[in-house]
Formats: C-alpha cells, sequence, structure tokens
C-alpha cells in the first residue's frame, strides 16, 4: 500500500489520482499524447470518447498493463511507477472490464480471492465460510445482491459485473474504473449500477466511468473528461454542460442524432415478411425461440429489442436460411422459405447484415472487391458461364465504393484492414444493391463511432424509404427508439410484446426485456 | 521478399559446412559435388527430372487442397491408388495400342486418386471427422494394400507366370505400349508426366483465379461461417476440393508406373515417400501452383544429387543430413516471415501494431 501522507488528507476534494502529460505510442499510431486527467475522491468521472479516442489505453496505464512512453502518475499526491497490474491494484486501483475475467466453473467467493492473497489464507487452504461471510457482507453493505456459493457460470450478466466490482472492493480498491459497464445491461440493472456506484463515492471513493454514450454520462458523473484521437480536449463539470456540447467536444463537430424515421401507414403496405409459429434451437439444443409470430410491411423498420441472448441471434438467422426451423413457416413476400438454406434466401430477395460482421458478413482476408460481390459472384454480370469477370468486379468495387462512401486505399484492399465503420458500408453496400425485398440488420452499428453510426442509420432509413421491410436486431434501445416503426421485445425467445413507437415507453420496455411484463 | 530466401540459404550453407568440417570432409568440394550432379553435370537435369516430376504432381495437390484450408496429408497413398488404377488398367489394355493405353492410364490415376481422397473429404464433410488425421491413416492403409496386392495375394497385378516370380514376388511389367513417352528438349528428357504436371498447374491457378468454383473456395479457406453466410454449399466443396487433390495425387502415381518403374513396386514407391515431399514442395511454394513447379525441380535435383554424393566415404546418413538441414532453413525461413524481432522493450506487452488499434479502440 502507499503510505498516506496525513498532510495530504485536508479538507474539501482530493485528487485520488492525478495522470500528467501521459503519452503511449504502439507502432503507427500514437494513442495517448500529452493526456492530463485527474480524478477526484468521492466522484464519478466519466471519460467519454469515440472508438479509438484513447480511453482504454489511458486506463490500461493507470491500471499497470502498459507502461507510458512519458508522462507521470500520481495516487493521493504520491508518485508511482507502475510495473504490473499488481502494482497497480496494491495502490487501491481496480477495474472492471468490459469482458468480464471470471472463472466460470468457480463459485462467487472463490473468484474473489482468485490470486488474491490476505489474512484469511492459511496457506494453500481457503476458508469458504470465511471468505463467503465477507463477500456476503460486501454485497449488503453496495447494495449487489449476489450469492457468494453461486458458480459464476449460473449467474446472469448483471449479476457477473457485480462480482467484478465485489473483486474490485475485496482487493481493496479506492478507485474503480469501469469500461463500458452499462453495454449488457438492462435499464433497470443500469439503474441499480448507478445506485451502488453513488454509494461508493459517497464513502469517499472514485469513480472512473468509461463511456461514449451521452444519456448516461448526463445522469451518473460527476464531472466528465474527452478524449479525442488520442488527446485531451477537456474537463468538464457535468451539471454545467449538456449532451450537444459533450457530442462537439467528442466528435469535434455538432452531430446529433437527427435520424428520426418517418411512420409509414403500415396499413396501406403490403407484408412482405411474415413469420408465423416460428420455433428453434440454439447451438446448444436448447430452445431458443419459441412460436414467434411477426410480420414486417414494405417500408416499415420492426425493431426487435431486448438483452442478447434471449434469442435475437437465431431470429435473423432462420429468416435469413442460416439456421432451420423445428417449426413454423417464413415467408417472403407471401412465399414460404425453405428452412435452413442460406442460398433460398439470397434468392428470395433477404438481405443480412449479421452480427459478427468480420468473419461471417465477410471473408476478412479477401479483397473490398471480392466481398463485395460475396453473393453475385454466382450469377451475370459478375460470372458469365462460370468465369469470373476481374473487370467488371472491380468496376462493381469502385462504383460501391464511391456510392457508399467507404474509405480504403483501393478495391483490392484486404477487408480485414479496415476500420469497422467501413466494413459495415461494404456489407450494407453489398446488401443493399442486391436490391433486396427483407433487410434484417443485427446490431449494425455496434461498436461504431458516431460518424459512422451516423452513416449506417442513414442507410437504413433509405433503404426503408425505398420499400425495403426492414428488421432491425439491437440492444441500443436508443437506436430502436429513433429508427423503428413498431418494436417488438424479444425475452426468452418469445415475443413479449409488440408496441407502436409513438406509444412505447421506455420503462416498459425495460420491464419487456427484463421478461417482467 | 528475396532476403529470406537467401538468409535462410546461406544458413543452410553455415549449418552444413560445420557438419561436414566435423566428419572431416571438405564442403567446398561437397557443394559442388551436390549442386553438379543435381543440376550441371551430363544429363544431371534428366536424372533430376524423375525425382521432381512426382513432386511437382504431389505438390499441386497439396497446395489445391490446403488453398482452402483443407488439410489434405494423403497424398502419399492417392499417389499409390493412382499407381494401382493405372498398372490395372495398362495390364488390361496390354494389346491395345499407346494411343488408348496412355490416356486410360491418366484418366485412371486421376480417378483412383481422387476416390481415395474423397473418402477423408466425405468423411469431413458430413461427419466433421478431422481430415488431417483420416487422410494420414489412409495412407497407411494405401501402403498395406499394395502390398498385399503384390506380396500377399495372387491379385491381377502380380507376376505369376514364372517360378521365379511365384517364389520372389513382383509385379507384372506393363507392355511397351504402356511406357509414357519422355520428349527430348535440348537434351533433357523431360517426362510426360512432368508436362502434364506444368499443364495441370496452370489450369490449377486458373481455376482459383478466374472461376466460380475457385472463388468459393477462397471464401470458404478464409471464412466457413461467411461462406455458409454467402449461400455456398461447402461440404459439396469440401469434398469436390479434396478430389481435386487426389487426382493430382493419382496423376503422380500414374506418372511413376507409366514414365519411370513400368510395375507397380511397393516398395520402391513407399520408400520414395513423394506425398510427404508434395506438403514440403507446396509450403515453400507459398501454395502458388508456378512455384510449386520450380520448388520441385528444385528439391528433385537436391536429391537426385544426395543419391550421387553417397559413397564409401560419405555415409547416406550424412546426406540425409544435409538435405533435412537445407529444407529445415528453408521451412524456417518461411516461418520467420511472420516474425519481427525487437530489442528493448520490456516483456509482456504486446507491440503488433494490430493489437495497438485494438487496445485504442476503447
Amino acid at each position: 500500500m502507499i503510505p498516506i501522507d496525513p498532510e495530504s488528507v485536508t479538507a474539501g476534494p482530493v485528487p485520488a489520482v492525478t495522470m500528467r502529460g501521459i503519452t503511449k505510442r504502439f507502432p503507427g499510431v500514437v494513442a495517448n499524447e500529452q493526456v492530463d486527467f485527474e480524478a477526484l475522491e468521492g466522484e464519478i468521472h466519466a471519460l467519454l470518447g469515440e472508438n479509438g479516442a484513447g480511453k482504454s489505453t489511458l486506463s490500461n496505464i493507470l491500471t499497470g498493463l502498459y507502461r507510458p512512453d512519458e508522462g507521470e502518475i500520481l495516487v493521493r499526491g504520491n508518485p508511482v511507477a507502475f510495473h504490473s497490474p499488481r502494482d497497480a491494484i496494491e495502490a487501491g486501483i481496480g477495474m472492471v472490464h468490459q469482458h468480464f475475467r471470471l472463472a466460470a466453473s468457480f463459485t462467487v467467493a472463490e473468484n474473489l480471492v482468485l490470486g488474491h492473497r490476505d489474512a484469511a489464507d492459511r496457506g494453500f487452504l481457503l476458508e469458504p465460510r470465511v471468505i463467503q461471510g465477507r463477500v456476503a457482507e460486501l454485497a449488503r453493505r453496495y447494495r449487489m445482491p449476489v450469492d457468494p456459493g453461486a458458480r459464476v457460470w449460473q449467474l446472469s450478466v448483471g449479476e457477473q459485473q457485480r462480482v467484478e466490482i465485489l473483486k474490485a472492493l475485496y482487493r481493496g480498491a479506492r478507485i474503480l474504473i469501469l469500461d463500458e459497464p452499462t453495454s449488457l445491461l438492462t435499464p433497470q440493472e443500469s439503474k441499480n449500477l448507478f445506485e451502488t456506484l453513488r454509494l461508493m463515492v459517497a464513502e469517499g471513493r472514485t469513480v472512473i466511468f468509461i463511456s461514449h454514450k451521452l444519456e448516461e454520462v448526463m445522469a451518473v458523473s460527476t464531472r466528465v473528461t474527452v478524449l479525442r484521437q488520442g488527446k485531451l480536449i477537456g474537463t468538464v463539470l457535468t451539471k454545467e454542460t449538456n449532451p450537444r456540447q459533450l457530442a462537439r467536444m467528442m466528435v469535434g463537430r455538432d452531430v446529433v442524432f437527427t435520424q428520426k424515421k418517418e411512420a409509414v401507414a403500415q396499413t396501406e403496405r403490403d407484408v412482405v415478411l411474415d413469420l408465423r409459429g416460428v420455433t428453434a434451437l440454439s447451438d446448444l439444443g436448447t430452445l431458443a425461440l419459441q412460436k414467434v409470430d411477426l410480420t414486417v410491411h414494405a417500408g416499415e423498420i420492426v425493431g426487435i429489442a431486448g438483452v442478447a441472448g434471449n434469442g435475437q441471434r437465431e431470429l435473423a438467422e432462420v429468416i435469413t436460411g442460416m439456421r432451420r426451423l423445428t417449426s413454423g413457416t417464413v415467408s417472403i413476400a407471401g412465399r414460404a422459405m425453405r428452412s435452413g438454406d442460406p442460398l433460398a434466401a439470397i434468392q428470395q430477395s433477404v438481405s443480412h447484415v449479421p452480427e459478427d460482421r468480420m468473419g461471417t458478413g465477410v471473408a476478412p482476408s479477401l479483397s473490398i472487391a471480392d466481398n463485395l460481390v460475396l453473393k453475385s459472384y454466382r450469377r451475370a454480370p459478375i460470372s458469365p458461364q462460370g468465369w469470373l469477370r476481374a473487370g467488371r468486379i472491380r468496376a462493381n468495387a469502385v462504383d460501391l465504393m464511391r456510392r457508399f462512401n467507404i474509405s480504403a486505399p483501393g478495391p483490392q484492399t484486404p477487408t480485414r484492414l479496415l476500420s469497422g465503420g467501413n466494413v459495415q458500408k461494404v456489407l450494407l453496400a453489398r446488401e443493399l444493391s442486391s436490391r433486396p425485398k427483407v433487410l434484417v440488420a443485427a446490431s449494425p452499428t455496434r461498436g461504431l463511432d458516431v460518424a459512422a453510426t451516423d452513416a449506417v442509420r442513414a442507410l437504413l432509413l433509405e433503404a426503408a424509404a425505398r420499400g425495403v421491410a426492414i428488421l432491425l436486431i439491437s440492444e441500443d434501445l436508443d437506436e430502436i427508439l429513433a429508427l423503428a416503426d413498431r418494436i417488438a421485445v424479444l425475452y426468452g425467445g418469445r415475443i413479449m410484446g409488440v408496441v407502436e413507437r409513438q406509444k412505447a415507453v421506455v420503462e416498459e420496455l425495460g420491464l419487456m426485456m427484463a421478461g417482467a411484463a | 521478399m528475396v532476403a529470406v530466401p537467401i538468409g535462410s540459404l546461406i544458413g543452410a550453407v553455415i549449418l552444413s559446412s560445420i557438419i561436414l568440417l566435423a566428419t572431416g570432409h571438405d564442403p567446398l568440394a561437397t557443394w559442388q559435388r551436390l549442386l553438379e550432379r543435381g543440376f550441371f553435370s551430363e544429363g544431371a537435369l534428366s536424372a533430376t527430372l524423375v525425382q521432381a516430376t512426382p513432386l511437382l504432381l504431389t505438390g499441386l495437390a497439396a497446395a489445391a487442397a490446403f488453398r482452402m484450408q483443407t488439410w489434405n496429408i494423403g497424398a502419399e497413398g492417392q499417389l499409390y491408388l493412382g499407381a494401382v488404377g493405372a498398372s490395372g488398367i495398362a495390364i488390361a489394355l496390354q494389346s491395345q495400342s499407346a494411343a488408348l493405353v496412355i490416356p486410360a492410364m491418366v484418366l485412371a490415376g486421376l480417378v483412383t486418386g481422387a476416390a481415395w481422397a474423397a473418402i477423408p473429404g466425405a468423411l469431413r464433410a458430413f461427419f466433421r471427422t478431422n481430415e488431417i488425421i483420416t487422410s494420414l491413416m489412409l495412407n497407411y492403409v494405401g501402403g498395406l494394400l499394395i502390398t498385399y496386392l503384390i506380396f500377399d495375394s495372387h491379385s491381377y497385378w502380380r507376376e505369376l507366370s514364372t517360378f521365379t516370380s511365384r517364389v520372389f514376388p513382383q509385379g507384372k511389367y506393363l507392355s511397351p505400349s504402356a511406357a509414357w513417352p519422355s520428349l527430348q528438349i535440348a537434351g533433357i528428357g523431360v517426362p510426360f508426366g512432368f508436362f502434364i504436371g506444368m499443364f495441370a498447374a496452370a489450369g490449377l491457378w486458373m481455376l482459383y483465379r478466374s472461376t466460380r468454383f475457385g472463388f468459393e473456395a477462397r471464401v470458404i479457406g478464409d471464412s466457413r461461417s461467411a461462406a455458409h453466410y454467402a449461400g455456398i454449399r461447402t461440404r459439396r466443396k469440401i469434398v469436390a476440393v479434396m478430389a481435386l487433390s487426389g487426382a493430382f495425387a493419382g496423376l503422380g502415381g500414374a506418372s511413376e508406373i507409366g514414365d519411370f518403374r513400368h510395375v507397380l513396386d511397393p516398395r520402391g514407391l513407399q520408400q520414395a515417400s513423394f506425398g510427404y515431399g508434395g506438403i514440403v514442395v507446396a509450403a515453400l511454394a507459398r501454395l502458388n501452383p508456378f512455384a510449386v513447379i520450380v520448388v520441385a525441380l528444385l528439391l528433385g535435383g537436391l536429391s537426385n544429387g544426395g543419391f550421387s554424393l553417397q559413397g564409401a566415404d560419405f555415409p547416406a546418413g550424412l546426406v540425409g543430413t544435409l538435405q533435412g538441414l537445407i529444407l529445415f532453413c528453408a521451412l524456417a525461413g518461411e516461418l520467420l516471415v511472420h516474425y519481427k524481432i525487437r530489442l528493448g522493450r520490456p516483456a509482456g506487452v504486446s507491440h503488433k501494431p494490430a493489437d495497438a488499434a485494438r487496445v485504442g479502440a476503447a
């Protein structure tokens, strides 16, 4: 532990952690450049920025994972040099990663003591009851109900996150860093998390909250530090700012999500996508979809809301032929589709933007040009008589790259070298240029920065305006509220309800997402 | 691009020179002899082509499959079966003219090799077995099969007309009409099989570059799930590519019979292990069909030169050691292409630019 100098503990806010002039370079990238950052005791400090802005690098430096090339770190006024994450833990800095680092087959209590030594240890022997008692005590204090004896694989995502936070607290973290903690939570779970965080800072702990969601930053933080392209843009008091200003700081220009769909009068339009009693199994053989009935009209966007793992992936896959139905039918424009045959779906003009865009949506090592003909390669004009026409493949790529604003060195660039936003544009360019009747888009903006998100949403709206029936599957409720005409909530493989956007109430949707309605 | 092969070559020369010096041989003289016998002396290239022809065809076999990330390790067994097919049809048609027999042998080699390879292909496609293991195991089955045909049975392939052949088993020698022509070019005898191999290389290159079939294979090779997503029939494709690969290897077996051996010779075929050599050829050629031709010639020369190094003062084991070192250095060079050596950075931190970009993403 860092010895605490009594002189420095004075009344008023004390800097818990100070980073000065931090620079970190990777080959070809400057991830952090002369960044100053300070978080006080008793505050929730949000670290805001787009993808690639350097938030993760900065927090990895603070947790001892990376060593900065330049700059210094002070914890409660004392300079520190972390050589490993263990040093950072000993200085009282804990981190909850976006992807949890828990041993799934161990109990909650075992995970907490994993790799940690303290007085409760007697050599190799663990004292389960002592540890479980302490865990239960911590959980009560911070209102994070979790059973210390439960095994991690039995827990929901929200519970697993609580375990991660408890783990950091158990190791004596005074400064807790949370990396996009709400990305997998329902609105209710997020609210509970914020309560816990407030309790922690009330005790004088410090929370550093990494996010790119403006609403929650406004809701939970005391101050906000914004990074852009590795540089510090500024630190502001939350109560003196607004989402618009933060968005401007984040992207360097005014961006608000102006994309909003005009409602279509669906009664006048034809039903294009029609699901009746669709039942399907997951990869593990469990029931993933149960008697799902759903229709999407031409020009309509139907949003599928829900927490990941409630059948969204399977729903997208049965419509696009990638998964077999065990019962029920999927019809496109009145024609029943052959189940479990992606080629049949392609031939019936069903386009698909899959969740796993790199790997499923594109063949990563193949060129942009090849990926743009990934579905049309089997027809004239690309391959009359079975022979590929290199010139036409190239011309197709040049045309689509221009129309869809794909920035890349050239059509022959391997697709895996593109940024997430450009990969998604390659995908959408291919899927929308084939004149689809139906488009199934799964998490189309996940992981994209603000500008790319905007572009993707604009493309979806444009397609709907041309009469494409769109099924938008997204965990981002704000996105669904902005784009969808109707919203269906999927929980445990069932449709919990379908509401029109104008009549949708966020709290009700949240309850349905949690299976409570 | 050129620095790595040259570096590997220098490494190989240094390492083998150390061994040659330690065993009391003059490295320079040995190298000179190896190169002369392999490539430059009278008749050297003709002898090298005898080794290079089967290596070319099995190299193409490996390249055809590996390009789609389908790991056919069974060229060895497919070559045996090609030899069985080609010699069988030649015996059946022994009174016919060469114009009929030779095409029939080529076809038989292609078909039997393809059929043998289709077995692990189908197992892979429909039952998800690991084709590396099944194709490898079928090599042993193939080897035992040809041994059985000649040594352990009175099969159609075995010579039984004379007393000695009944006591000392051997295969039926083929009629002269089944001997493949060798084309004389500038005094070098180019086997017919080598010619077919060069055409096959061009065909394979075209197939992968500019046909639907090749496009689908490239997509499957890069990402199975992307292929499934794009509506490609991946299972049929795996069987087809395995069969194609096996056809090349089977052609190698047919060429062994028609060009060189003129008899089904289980010991000779198994000793040469051209099927495994083809994997090395394909790897060194980075799966490029045209490079396979060049690499097959180089390795053919190396093994041919090696034969003539052997003698009272130069044991076969030492020849093998030298060849092994050269291959080792060449393959090590191929592997090291993917790594960079950096000095003066602390351990435990990733330096790859790809990772840096990923960490940059919050």
